[in-house]
């Protein structure tokens, strides 16, 4: 690099350079899969950096690497809700050198009336984890379980207040979707929005709001701490941080279960050779000890979806999105 | 004191000390590149500290963060371009004293300054932080709105002399703070469609171009160079920082207190800290008039309470892993990552550990100094260029920050919409200070009163309806009401007011 040369470069020169560069550049690295991959791989965040899903990338990436060879580059575009992102990752050259990870908010996008971006625009090529709801109440709450706390409301609608998110934002849909559950209207219960979850227990532990609906890990250190008391997770089966903590089938008897998710999708039309190349070295990585353990000491519980059934669950996501915005809106209009 | 041995044997290890050299390096390269913000320089750190002792990764982003909250200052004060939002209080202070050839007093004044302030907090976090912690834990929305109201009203002393143009500027703040999703609603406003807008007008981009790009055009306009000012030698730098020490301790002390205590209330921050503590030695001082014109005191007051700030926000963040702004939010990762989480028991179970960050927070601190050194030794390098040469560098950074915030050329779009928006300002005498602190606060006084306007059904009495708010309140109240009464009484009484009036504004 450091070449006597560099210092006499003429300027006719580099632009010719930089021309031949340009012209030979998409001939570079045709992506075939025999030689898939051989040049650093782009991991779009759509949120900003330390953020719970750049986490999960950050991690994800440290250790893919390994396995594909290449260096992978994390770009977090964030803001506009992630829209821009998640757009970016749909709208890149599907030749395997561009893929994302994306969150759980790509099924509300749609029914929130924001973009017309579902996972229809993207190739999955395996989910990774997901972060079940809870419910929580301050130490000294009368209600001492989640039977007590669902009385509480029937008993004295209007007068209690829920909290985790903004309004349509995933802990407001894990509330919703629980009084619907029980078959209570959703506006009996005022909901205090905030920006997230943390903020959510912290306006509980501060005595304001009856109950929150964010998720048990946001809150873990104020639970620890006897600040807060955990009531019930909106997951199929209890969770290994909080052993203690009934699901709400087990409590109450309902289905209903909500929880954001994370995984690693590429751009619409991935050719299948490099999706398999790529989801065959997710599904080593997503399941591996090395990432288990820093994303369960952050509260994530390891989920690994291979394509199809990534699939799937993406198109059953965004169909009971709708359905609960459709409910919500039907509440209002009554 | 067993536990303070081991720790210190901890922080002697060889990993740790070169981590905390090279941590703290890039720090202040990060945090004197406008536009590259401490959280950034923390982010990417995030990779590496996998491959890092726990000691050793939570010294790197210590020390990168604390590093880059004071290297901010640097662009600030050389080219009136903060480097982080954490600067823009005491810029224009900075950037006049740079103009009369004291730029290595305000070096040395910020080093000496934020050092001061992050030891402070420091050994508030090592006495006081499981009690200070389960204080702000009884903050919420009522708490913080009165907090952001108290804060706007500092708006009056940043206003400059037109008391109307000063107002009229921060109303614009307030505007451009009401663009994007409603939390309170979950509906886009101000966005026009544009998804780019839904999280609001991003506020670094939007800063770089409201300093950076009127500096840019005026200079272009009118031709002058700072250069051919003889600068102070680094010996009469520091010389003068000791003597505004021994003048000003008090504000570093008052600085340094209040940056503590925002820093650890959860949603407060170190700009936020540093706007107020400006703004409130402003309107203790004896001088006001000098304030805005290259007054020593102002930086005391905004160093020291920045990154006093950025240790009060390891307060609630070690004790409940609450973070107080994004820096501690990575940190508390960072903790979980190496298996050592944050929790109240955290002084029990992790002792010498722990004792090992605060000996690190204060290390970390104290590398200030000498990068402090190192950072005069430059700006008189960055002085004696050409103004021609570096104005151009200077675009071409500030576009490069603007891009790189969230990797999207909408970023740019803001810097250029901003900044223009900003030398328009300025040159019809409208500050812009009270526009920034409008951008700050617009957010957190709005969400925190619709919160607290919800939880009580619409009662507006419902906000002084918790102890600590009904105090804040009552405080916030008397602020605006002294003015008024003044104002009356001086109405009523004109032949004795008068002169006691002129003397107070």
């Amino acid at each position: 690099m450091r070449s006597p040369e560099k210092r006499y470069l003429r300027p006719a020169a580099c632009i010719a350079g930089a021309v031949l560069a340009m012209l030979t550049l998409p001939f570079a690295a045709p992506a075939r899969a025999d030689t898939y991959p051989s040049r650093p791989i782009t991991v779009i965040v759509p949120y900003p950096a330390g953020g719970g899903t750049d986490i999960v990338a950050r991690t994800l990436t440290g250790l893919l690497e390994k396995e594909l060879g290449v260096p992978i580059n994390v770009i977090n575009k964030a803001g506009g809700g992630g829209i821009p992102g998640q757009t970016a990752i749909a709208h890149a050259k599907p030749d395997g050198y561009t893929i994302g990870v994306i969150a759980s908010d790509i099924s509300v996008y749609k029914a929130q009336g924001l973009a017309d971006l579902t996972y229809k625009d993207m190739t999955p090529i395996g989910q990774t984890n997901e972060l079940a709801s809870g419910v929580s109440v301050i130490e000294g709450s009368p209600y001492k379980t989640i039977q007590e706390l669902v009385a509480g409301i029937k008993a004295h609608p209007g007068q209690l207040k829920a909290t985790g998110a903004s309004p349509g934002v995933n802990w407001h849909i894990a509330f919703s979707g629980l009084m619907l559950g029980l078959g209570l209207d959703p506006s009996t219960v005022t909901w205090v929005p905030t920006q997230g979850g943390t903020a959510g227990h912290l306006d509980v532990a501060a005595g304001n709001s009856t109950f929150s609906t964010a998720s048990l890990a946001e809150g873990r250190a104020l639970i620890e701490a006897k600040k807060l008391r955990p009531l019930a997770v909106m997951a199929k089966e209890r969770l290994q941080l909080f052993p203690d903590v009934p699901t709400l089938k087990e409590s109450l008897g309902i289905d209903w279960t909500f929880a954001l998710w994370h995984g690693v999708v590429g751009p619409k039309g991935l050719p299948d050779e490099l999706m398999n190349r790529l989801s065959a070295a997710v599904e080593k990585v997503a399941t591996s000890e090395a990432f288990r353990k820093p994303l369960e000491e952050r509260g994530f519980s390891l989920v690994y979806r291979d394509p199809a059934a990534f699939r799937a669950f993406m198109a059953s996501d965004l169909a009971e999105m709708e359905r609960i915005f459709v409910e919500l809106d039907k509440m209002k209009q009554q | 004191m067993d536990k303070f041995i081991a720790a210190l044997d901890l922080v002697a290890q060889p990993e740790t000390l070169v981590t905390l050299v090279g941590a703290s390096f890039f720090g202040f390269a990060i945090g004197c590149l406008p536009g590259l913000t401490a959280t950034m320089a923390v982010a990417l750190l995030v990779p590496m500290t996998f491959f890092m002792s726990p000691i050793a990764a939570i010294t790197s982003i210590v020390a990168a963060s604390a590093m880059a909250i004071f290297a901010g200052d640097i662009p600030g004060a050389l080219l009136r371009m903060p480097g982080t939002p954490a600067s823009a209080a005491y810029v224009d202070d900075a950037y006049e004293m740079t103009k009369r050839g004291e730029a290595g007093v305000v070096i040395a004044s910020n080093a000496t300054f934020s050092a001061l302030g992050g030891v402070f907090g420091t050994i508030v976090l090592i006495l006081a932080a499981p009690t200070l912690a389960d204080f702000a834990l009884d903050f919420s929305a009522f708490e913080f709105f009165w907090l952001g109201a108290l804060g706007l009203s500092c708006a009056v002393f940043v206003a400059g002399s037109n008391l109307v143009k000063g107002l009229t500027s921060l109303m614009l703040g307030l505007l451009i703070a009401t663009v994007g999703m409603d939390y309170t609603t979950g509906h886009p406003r101000f966005t026009f469609g544009n998804v780019n807008l839904l999280e609001g007008v991003s506020f670094i981009p939007g800063l770089i171009g409201m300093f950076a790009l009127p500096e840019i055009l005026r200079s272009l306009l009118s031709p002058g160079s700072v250069g051919t000012v003889a600068q102070v030698t680094a010996r009469d730098a520091w010389r003068k920082t000791w003597d505004a020490g021994k003048r000003y301790w008090s504000r570093a002390l008052c600085g340094s207190v209040l940056g503590t205590l925002v820093g650890a209330l959860p949603g407060g921050g170190a700009d936020t800290a540093a706007w107020i503590s400006y703004a409130g030695a402003k309107k203790m001082s004896r001088e006001p008039e000098k304030w805005g014109k290259g007054h020593i005191e102002g930086i005391v007051a905004g160093s020291s309470a920045n990154n006093a700030a950025l240790s009060g926000a390891w307060i609630p963040a070690i004790v409940f892993a609450i973070p107080g702004d994004t820096i501690t939010a990575i940190g508390i990762g960072v903790l979980y990552l190496k298996g050592v989480n944050p929790g109240p028991t955290v002084f029990i179970n992790n002792g010498e550990l722990f004792y090992a960050v605060f000996i690190v927070f204060i290390l970390a601190n104290l590398m200030m100094f000498p990068l402090g050194w190192l950072a005069i030794r430059i700006a008189r390098l960055v002085l004696r260029v050409p103004r021609d040469l570096i104005l151009p560098a200077l675009l071409v950074l500030s576009v490069t920050g603007a891009y790189a915030i969230d990797n999207d050329l909408f970023g740019v779009w803001i810097l250029l919409a901003l900044g223009l928006t900003a030398y328009l300002m300025e040159e019809n005498g409208f500050p812009i200070a009270p526009m920034v602190l409008g951008m700050v606060l617009g957010k957190i006084v709005e969400q925190n009163f619709m919160q607290a306007l919800i939880s009580t059904n619409g009662n507006v009495l419902g906000l002084f309806g918790r102890p600590i708010a009904a105090v804040l309140g009552g405080i916030t109240l008397l602020v605006w009401a002294i003015p008024l009464l003044r104002w009356g009484w001086s109405r009523l009484r004109p032949a004795h007011a008068t002169p006691r009036a002129a003397i107070e504004d």
